[in-house]
């Protein structure tokens, strides 16, 4: 459509509902070709910007455009192109999985195969089945089947594996990668830091309406803190000097019987072997590399949810 | 031949059609879930039988200048069916689309979701018609009321009661939150409202003061019209002015008020 420009530019964006600020001039623009997610905690701002940018609310201030599209000027050419997964279930209990598919099916003008999508999402096997009968899992594929049924050129993905168990997670995070191998541009909401990590070529992390900060993943999580962590046990005492003293070393902490490292370059090999040479072994090494949790922790002073409390 | 190759025809030709793939489905859901067509066609049917069968209902009577009792209710059942579907059938599940999400996820497709509504309206519409095809053969055939007199009015008559009935209905698919709230809405409605259209105490019964009522009530207006073209001659005007003006308001009114989301 427009070549190697962006797939989704969105500036000073702007939505109140009454008194509530929900999104507050946020601006990013998204490559064709790339994952790109929005990631902060419930009620940050997340799904609104998205509902914003897929035409469903109408923005207070600023302007989207989808692959040169306006959501509201242009809605009927955006939504063949731009795939959706809402959070919400959304489909009839008596509606049988193959009749779901092949309505959405018949929306759009070049559909996919809907053999093959279903059979990646594991659900070639029940076509026959009701709406009702399907696992929390399964609707989740079947929904996440409708935004890709139309060949859209841009996906939009909200909490896609929520709710989902770790290997369905898993399964749906390989699926998205290959979506993506056939160039389709995906904007990914989440609050799994995993998640993120994992898929994303470029995040925004939202807080109260803001993008706090928008970078790789990687990046981030290296700006939180001055550098890498390493911790271990050793097998004898040591003076700290002899650690201190390396340049790849910052800092020298004592947590119980555990030693941790802070520094840059290449730490980890530098502090074991300057151990070895002093005739101390490293037990239980441990990389303790920051994360995007850890980004976000230091840039908006909160935490996110944690993954284990979502199961 | 060709009317059997037509109901066969019809599935292949909607699935080629999103339209068509979405009556296909609302087809399929008022078949799995009955409420519909048991209180559209099922209880009208049945009460048509019943009253068919008892002497009472199918004495001469002078004081109704020679017709049975049996005669006056077939109109108020024809009216019956097209209330259970107006104010029941179709908003029950349009607010169930609303509660669940399913017009909201349609509003992000190139489809619109005013098509789900018009689908439920083709489904409801040919329940009604199905309906009333049998309450009027039945009860013409087999259980003696006469043949309609004026078969344009009554065309008219039906016609215009379902313009004034639907539009009810949609209002109350656009006032209810949810589809309890709208089956609720619609139940609370019926009753009342079919008690002036005559189905406790038909309307050549009523004493004065009701039968005022009753003129002024959609469901009382659409038995006065479809019974006069029945049983006397083209229609009065001012039932079908009355039909004609619910239409109007409530169509109006569910326009203004309808909510996608």
């Amino acid at each position: 459509m427009n070549g190697s420009g962006s797939a989704v530019e969105i500036a000073h964006l702007r939505k109140t509902y009454g008194p509530v600020t929900a999104v507050d001039d946020v601006s990013f623009s998204v490559a064709e070709g790339e994952i790109f997610g929005i990631l902060g905690p419930n009620g940050a701002g997340k799904t609104t910007t998205v509902e914003c940018a897929i035409g469903l609310r109408s923005p207070d201030s600023g302007t989207i455009r989808l692959l040169g599209l306006d959501p509201h000027g242009d809605r009927d050419e955006i939504h063949e192109v731009v795939g959706v997964q809402l959070q919400a279930n959304a489909l009839p209990a008596k509606l049988r999985v193959g009749e779901i598919l092949d309505m959405y099916r018949s929306f759009y003008r070049e559909p996919t195969d809907v053999s093959e999508l279903i059979e990646v999402l594991g659900l070639g096997g029940k076509r026959a089945d009701y709406y009702r009968s399907l696992s929390g899992g399964q609707r989740q594929r079947l929904s996440v089947a409708l935004a890709l049924i139309g060949r859209p050129k841009i996906a939009v993905l909200d909490e896609m594996t929520t709710g989902l168990d770790p290997q369905a997670r898993r399964d749906a995070w390989e699926l998205i990668e290959g979506v993506r191998a056939r160039g389709v541009t995906i904007l990914l909401v989440t609050h799994f830091m995993e998640e993120a990590e994992r898929l994303c070529d470029r995040v925004a992390l939202i807080d109260n309406g803001r993008i706090v900060a928008l970078d790789a993943p990687a990046s981030l999580a290296t700006r939180a803190r001055d550098g890498k962590g390493v911790r271990f046990r050793p097998s004898a005492p040591f003076d700290d000097r002899l650690l201190t003293e390396l340049p790849e070393v910052t800092r020298v902490e004592h947590g119980g019987p555990d030693v941790i490292v802070t520094g840059t370059g290449e730490l980890v090999n530098a502090v074991i072997l300057t151990l070895a040479v002093a005739g101390v072994t490293a037990h239980d090494v441990q990389l303790d590399s920051s994360s995007l949790e850890d980004a976000f922790v230091k840039l908006t002073g909160r935490h996110l949810h944690k993954e284990g409390a979502m199961a | 031949m060709s009317s059997f190759a037509l109901p066969l025809a019809l599935p292949i030709l909607a699935r080629r059609t999103a339209f068509g793939n979405i009556v296909l489905n609302e087809v399929r859901l008022t078949w799995r879930r009955p409420v519909g067509l048991i209180g559209g066609i099922g209880i009208p049917v049945l009460l048509l039988v019943v009253f068919g069968e008892l002497p009472s209902f199918q004495r001469h009577m002078a004081s109704l200048g020679g017709l049975t009792t049996f005669d006056l209710y077939v109109p108020i059942l024809v009216v019956f069916s097209l209330a259970m579907l107006a104010l029941l059938g179709l908003p029950i599940p349009l607010a169930s689309y609303r509660e669940l999400g399913v017009l909201r996820r349609l509003s992000t497709t190139p489809v619109p979701p005013s098509w789900v509504l018009a689908a439920q309206g083709v489904v409801q519409l040919c329940v009604a018609l199905t309906s009333l095809i049998v309450i009027f053969v039945a009860g013409v055939a087999a259980f003696g009321a006469p043949a309609p007199k004026n078969a344009g009015g009554l065309v008219l008559s039906v016609a215009l009661a379902i313009a004034g009935l639907f539009p009810i209905g949609l209002m109350i698919a656009a006032m209810a939150r949810t589809a309890n709230g709208a089956s609720v809405i619609g139940r609370l409605g019926f009753f009342p409202l079919m008690f002036f259209a005559g189905l406790w105490l038909p309307r050549a019964m009523m004493p004065g003061v009701l039968l005022d009522i009753s003129n002024y009530t959609p469901l009382g207006a659409a038995v006065e019209a479809i019974q006069d073209s029945m049983l006397q001659g083209f229609p009065p005007a001012a039932p079908l002015l009355m039909l004609a003006g619910y239409a109007v308001v409530f169509g109006f009114l569910a326009r203004r008020f309808f909510r996608w989301e």
